[in-house]
């Protein structure tokens, strides 16, 4: 029990610091699936591993982007538990990465729900000294940001842990009752993110005139190349 | 050097010395936490307040005094902005305090500041830079780089921008004060956005078959059939545009076949 929650726990470190780059400090994005899930992966000594969840993660975290006050994904933490579980099994494990980014998206959900909860903290927090913020207290206005990242540190890390010790469990019994091919697996889990990916990116720039040109002889030449090869 | 031996009077508008350089830098590195408060009734108003504080030192009684809470007061209220481009305001509030402009004058100022630094920044950013560099750092993988060229390029490509817009911000609010407007005139902040878009579209289209490819690893046996089934599914995806989040089917379809294949093995 107590190897089990040390295991967790540099893990769920990574994930609290690497959640707090999503909205906090200092948006370097660090936060994001491509970072964080290598990072998650160097961790436990298989970056190669990280990369190509992270990559998958990027494809359809390239939907997600951070536009104001919308609610969106936390990808820093739920990176890592992505990056954590695909590094479990072997790189070419029936289900590995299908399972990987089935929790790691899952708890990019949970993520923006925990954020929304600690907006509603910082609010509450902010209302409760209304009255020394109106005296102009530098003391509490320091102290009040100084309380909104420790409380988003604490929240990246608690939803890494509890992620992974959710998650870790299921995608080993997952694996070990696999029924489809490695080849199949990997096709499908690449192929739906890949979907999402390419309808995201004619959603940002189609509006911008002649950018849909630019994607389809983009996507032209990467085709070549692919042919040439 | 103390921040409050600098200048310890307000200057007649339009009349402010140079920021000490420990107070600049102060503010910048306060800047990469300006949300660290963000919340659904203030917004980033508290982290205006905390960005601007260094500076507000400077007023006449130094930190504490009566100008320094009137003003901190002020700064800490409802702000909206892009997190980014919030450097401008940042720049631009300190300066209007500095000066000692009426309390009135400031607050229709912060008001009017908010709506366009919003607006400019999500498109130049969210909706251009970060995208693009996204992008980039998915063409090196999928033409066979390793981990840490792959990283690298994203957050060197990505943070030479986002640091350097912080610093142009910071600065070109506090050397324009009430007259910053001028300055989301900049070509880079009105024609950036177009340019970064067709560069990403461009990027992007190349990018993709490329990473796809790589990324699919055991699965390459079946990349043709993939690769129309990309096609296609985006298309749907595209159409259903603003009716249903492409994650949101991501996750779906995904939870679907993982439970296929485990009763399938069963």
């Amino acid at each position: 029990m107590t190897e089990w929650i040390v295991d967790l726990l540099p893990l769920a470190l990574l994930g609290g610091v690497l959640g707090l780059d999503v909205v906090c400090f200092p948006q370097a994005m660090v936060s994001r699936p491509l970072v964080a899930a290598t990072a998650a992966g160097a961790f436990v000594g298989q970056p190669m591993q990280g990369l190509m969840i992270g990559v998958t993660l990027e494809l359809i975290a390239l939907e997600t982007l951070p536009f104001g006050a919308s609610r969106y994904l936390e990808w820093g933490s739920a990176a890592v538990v992505g990056g954590a579980l695909f590094s479990d099994s072997a790189p070419n494990t029936a289900g590995g990465m299908t399972t990987a980014v089935l929790g790691a998206t899952a708890t990019a959900w949970a993520g923006s729900y925990s954020m929304v909860r600690l907006r509603e903290l910082n609010a509450r927090w902010a209302r409760a000294r209304l009255p020394r913020l109106e005296r102009g207290s530098g003391r509490t206005v320091i102290g009040l940001q100084v309380a909104g990242l420790t409380a988003d540190l604490v929240r990246g890390g608690l939803l890494t842990f509890a992620a992974l010790a959710v998650l870790r469990p299921l995608a080993r019994l997952a694996i070990s009752d696999w029924g489809t091919s490695p080849a199949a697996s990997r096709a499908f889990v690449t192929g739906v993110a890949a979907t999402v990916a390419a309808a995201a990116a004619w959603k940002i720039f189609h509006s911008t005139a002649g950018a849909r040109w630019f994607f389809l002889g983009g996507i032209a030449a990467g085709l070549s190349l692919l042919a040439l090869r | 050097m103390t921040a409050t031996a600098t200048a310890p009077r307000a200057a007649a508008p339009g009349d402010v010395r140079p920021l000490p350089a420990t107070v600049w830098l102060a503010m910048y590195l306060r800047l990469l936490a300006i949300q660290g408060s963000w919340n659904y009734e203030t917004l980033l108003g508290n982290g205006i307040g905390f960005c601007t504080e260094p500076a507000l030192r400077l007023l006449p009684g130094g930190r504490g005094g009566e100008a320094y809470r009137a003003a901190l007061a002020r700064q800490s209220r409802y702000f909206n902005a892009h997190p980014y481009l919030a450097a401008v305001a940042v720049g631009a509030l300190a300066r209007v305090e500095l000066e000692g402009q009426p309390a009135a004058r400031i607050e229709r100022f912060r008001t009017a500041l908010c709506g366009p630094l919003g607006s400019v920044g999500d498109r130049l950013v969210w909706a251009g830079w970060l995208p693009l560099c996204s992008l980039v750092a998915l063409a090196a993988f999928g033409l066979g780089a390793g981990p840490g060229l792959v990283v690298g390029s994203f957050l060197v490509l990505y943070n030479a921008g986002h640091l350097a817009l912080r610093a142009w911000g910071l600065t070109v609010g506090w050397r324009r004060g009430t007259s910053v407007a001028a300055a989301l005139a900049n070509p880079v902040l009105r024609q950036g956005p177009q340019h970064i878009a067709r560069a990403a579209a461009l990027i992007g289209g190349f990018a993709l078959p490329l990473a796809l490819y790589r990324a699919i690893g055991v699965g390459r046996v079946m990349a043709g059939g993939v690769l129309l089934a990309v096609v296609v599914g985006a298309i749907l995806v595209a159409r259903l545009h603003g009716r249903v989040d492409g994650w949101r089917l991501a996750l779906g379809a995904l939870g679907a076949f993982v439970i296929y294949s485990v009763v399938r093995h069963g």
